[in-house]
């Protein structure tokens, strides 16, 4: 690995001041891409900023209006573990806890998946269904946008230099709603997506009517595919409505061929993906919490 | 480059070396401090053969660099047994034999030792998620499985 100088300041103005010196910098959060990327010649940096030293980067808590504020360092493990994100967000569950294996989610964040912009990784598609934004920031401020703005290619995302991601915000969900977030891989466990699925739906008042659904799909595009359901609205949560769910899901998809699966695979599952998450979204949506 | 003192307690014991920052702690346990227990397997994240207890967090140690672990608390293969007794995972390992080549072993012990300090009655399948980020080539599982169990049922007779 490249020789390169390592700080780990305490506040974001600390993290301000390591920057726009004409040094290559890299920020790091659990460390478990970052690190490998590095001893690969992958990344380059003259200087490397930890950021799991700074609080707000690494703590999470619910707000009093519900939101789930979680910093962009804060390790995977322990939101999942968390009981009341259990509770109150287990579509955020499915996706935190089949990040990497134990090893890995003991270190790596929400921020990183995010930041390593994969399309196929799996905090996206569920974030985008929750209705999570992210919070950027830089010395000249704040910014917020829907998690689906951010990415802009495979590994690319919408930071400008000199910003970076510090806050995942999950708002409180709608009454009668649920979220579930599927993937397919060949193995059991520790694997990257060859497709998935993130659904929440709302259900009407009457328990058999939709009143919104969102889908977004991972690893059938360059970039996270959100899933244009209006027409879904108003229609019964019947078989028939999630089965043209699973359709538009298809119709959407634009994959490619790779080593992981093929473009005819991955549009099928995109289809029975977005379907099965649909019906466990609708089965939490049911369920009294 | 210039070396970054770090200081941290390893296996109960304070300890501080130098490194550089491009240094892991896998590099640094096993060249720097002669803890050749830690074994490198993959240097990418993906066998757990590297595997340490960080913080009470079972975790890669290739995938933490040393600088990193300033001010916490390390627990590697080495500090695993007291003294000439053996810690009950490694006496199941050994009854077992779940183990062939020994490679991935001391990866496996530390992880199952992170989960038996949390969940001292983890059921099978809570085994086998739990270990899915440690790589065996030579065993099939079954065997480590196995050990896990009877350690479970050893300590649960130790603690009776």
């Amino acid at each position: 690995m490249e020789a390169f100088d390592y700080v780990a300041p305490r506040t974001l103005d600390e993290v301000y001041g390591h920057l726009n010196n004409g040094k290559r910098t890299l920020f790091m959060a659990g460390g478990t891409d970052v690190i490998v990327q590095l001893r690969e010649g992958r990344r380059e940096c003259d200087l490397l900023i930890d950021l799991k030293r700074i609080e707000q980067l690494t703590s999470y808590a619910f707000d009093s209006e519900g939101t789930l504020v979680i910093g962009a360092a804060a390790p995977l493990a322990r939101i999942y573990e968390d009981v009341d994100v259990r509770r109150r967000l287990p579509g955020l569950v499915d996706a935190a806890s089949l990040i990497g294996g134990i090893q890995i989610q003991s270190r790596a964040s929400l921020g990183g998946n995010l930041c390593n912009a994969s399309p196929a990784a799996d905090s996206s598609p569920a974030l985008i269904a929750l209705g999570a934004t992210l919070v950027i920031a830089s010395v000249s401020g704040r910014r917020e946008i829907p998690v689906e703005e951010f990415f802009l290619g495979p590994g690319r995302n919408a930071l400008e230099p000199g910003e970076l991601l510090v806050e995942v915000r999950i708002p409180a969900q709608p009454p009668r709603s649920g979220t579930r977030y599927l993937r397919f891989i060949p193995r059991n466990e520790m694997d990257i997506a060859v497709a998935s699925a993130g659904v929440r739906v709302q259900l009407a008042p009457d328990s058999d009517t939709l009143e919104s659904v969102r889908i977004a799909l991972g690893a059938v595009g360059p970039t996270v595919k959100v899933v244009d359901v209006t027409s879904l609205a108003g229609r019964t949560a019947d078989s028939a409505t999630i089965e043209e769910a699973g359709r538009l899901a298809a119709e959407v998809a634009t994959p490619i061929d790779d080593m992981r699966g093929s473009i005819i695979q991955r549009r099928k599952l995109a289809r029975v993906l977005t379907i099965r998450a649909m019906e466990g979204a609708i089965e939490r949506a049911k369920e009294i919490r | 480059m210039t070396r970054t003192h770090v200081e941290t307690r390893l296996n109960g014991v304070e300890r501080d070396f130098l490194c550089e920052p491009r240094q892991s702690l896998l590099e640094v346990l096993r060249d720097e401090l002669g803890l050749t227990g830690t074994k490198e397997g993959c240097n990418n994240g993906n066998c757990g053969a590297c595997s340490v207890i960080l913080d009470g967090r079972i975790v890669n140690s290739c995938c933490v660099l040393a600088v990193e672990i300033e001010g916490q608390d390390l627990q590697t293969i080495e500090g695993v047994a007291h003294g000439d007794q053996l810690h009950p995972l490694q006496s199941a390992f050994l009854d077992e034999a779940a183990l062939q080549c020994g490679i991935c072993t001391p990866g496996f012990i530390m992880a199952s030792k992170a989960l038996l300090d949390r969940e001292p009655d983890a059921d099978e399948a809570r085994i086998r998620h739990w270990l899915a980020g440690n790589l065996c080539r030579c065993t099939g599982y079954d065997k480590i499985v196995r050990a896990v169990r009877r350690a479970e049922t050893a300590m649960e007779e130790m603690n009776a």
